[in-house]
């Protein structure tokens, strides 16, 4: 937690969870800039090709090539990663948004994805989930 | 006046296009959640709109954090999508209506909406997506399209009061609009799904039927949360709700009528839902 976002922040923090606010964007831009060049395949692949030349190009912190070097998603967002842009680096490395579920809960890819599927066990019996179907 | 035929919400998750591709929409993980589109395709063959406007948020495609506009209306004649990075398809272009872009924009700023207009726009699937879904087989999309986006990537974002003023703002700018054209309102994203942090996975049955029952008939009970509460209750992610706030109040303040809602745990990461409401 930076202190500028601590500060901007006028509410309890939510368990497990960093809302991107004005100190982390600020924190992360650099990270979040090179993850946004990965909509252009060609930057995909200079990233690929050198990692560490390309991470270098968009002025890394420390902090941050660390966090991209050991694939450490949760670093990354401590170091002002938003998951709308880290999502193009995940996809460089072949990890789906299960994939990065599993990377940040500890989970097992398995275990995550049955978590998934078991919060279906919290839709209260008596919720209206689908209607209309006889028109179709 | 513009004809509101009536508002389409849909989760916008990018494994759905991927499913597409796949042709998964009959496989058991994806049947239940495609099975909410045919009623909604049959409603759409009825009511035939010409013009959608579209309220969505921008995955990092158009928009980066070096300009984040709060809300962005599209003023282009035509919205190309583009590579985003993570395997889908490109998708096919939109024609704008720039006319109606530009009243739109007119009555907002008439009404206190100091909004940002782009004359150049990539959508992304957060908008193409939902048309996938209900025009699966269309060469060229049969709307014409007015994206509006809304921030839900950096805080602060805008309440979930500011965005369902917004909406009702652009329902009066379609009163006021002298065309014929049929309008279909849509709203995109959600519902509860948190991607990021050890939390991620977190979905919230409870606070997705509170919207889904409340949406049509009471849309100001979903005001009462700021939108750090509704990424609290639906996940950071879940706040996509915005989008379907605003477009609910685009529809306007007469009544409206369910046409048909689907409710499905899990596609990817989220608690996915679309609904229809026509005016009563």
């Amino acid at each position: 937690m930076t202190m500028a976002s601590a500060e901007v922040r006028r509410r309890p923090p939510i368990p497990g969870t960093t809302l991107f606010d004005g100190g982390m964007a600020r924190r992360g831009f650099a990270l979040n800039a090179m993850c946004y060049s990965f909509n252009d395949a060609a930057s995909r692949e200079a990233f690929r090709a050198d990692e560490d030349g390309y991470c270098r190009k968009f002025a890394l912190t420390p902090e941050q090539r660390k966090a991209v070097a050991d694939r450490d998603v949760l670093a990354m967002i401590e170091a002002g990663g938003n998951v709308y842009y880290l999502a193009k680096l995940a996809g460089i490395f072949g990890l789906n948004v299960q994939d990065l579920g599993s990377l940040q809960t500890g989970m097992s890819l398995d275990d995550f994805k049955a978590h998934l599927v078991a919060q279906r066990a919290k839709i209260a019996p008596d919720m209206v989930v689908s209607t209309g179907m006889e028109n179709a | 006046m513009a004809d509101i035929v009536g508002g389409y919400f849909t989760s916008h998750v990018p494994g759905i296009g991927g499913a597409i591709v796949r042709g998964d929409q009959q496989q058991p993980y994806w049947k239940p959640f495609f099975d909410g589109y045919p009623p909604i395709r049959a409603w759409l063959a009825e009511a035939q709109p010409d013009v959608a406007v579209v309220f969505y948020n921008d995955h990092g495609l158009n928009f980066f954090l070096d300009k984040m506009p709060t809300f962005a209306v599209g003023a282009a004649a035509s919205y190309d999508n583009a590579d985003e990075g993570w395997g889908l398809p490109v998708y096919k272009s939109f024609t704008g209506h720039p006319e109606l872009s530009w009243h739109i924009i007119e009555e907002l700023v008439a009404s206190e909406f100091d909004i940002t207009t782009c004359q150049k726009m990539l959508v992304d699937h957060a908008l193409s997506i939902p048309f996938e879904l209900v025009y699966p087989d269309a060469p060229a999309w049969p709307i014409r399209l007015v994206p509006i986006a809304i921030n839900t990537v950096q805080y602060p974002l805008p309440s979930p009061k500011r965005c369902l003023a917004l909406g009702r703002a652009v329902a009066k700018a379609l009163r006021s609009w002298t065309g014929a054209e049929r309008v279909l309102v849509v709203g995109t994203g959600g519902l509860s799904h948190q991607l990021d942090g050890p939390r991620a996975g977190f979905m919230n049955p409870d606070y997705d039927r509170f919207c889904l029952d409340h949406l049509a008939a009471d849309p100001d009970a979903l005001t009462r949360h700021s939108a750090e509460d509704v990424a609290e209750l639906a996940g950071t992610q879940g706040v996509e709700i915005l989008n379907w706030i605003a477009a609910r109040g685009a529809l306007g303040d007469g009544p409206l009528s369910e046409v048909t809602r689907n409710y499905h745990i899990p596609i990817s990461n989220t608690a996915a839902a679309s609904l229809v409401l026509e005016p009563a």
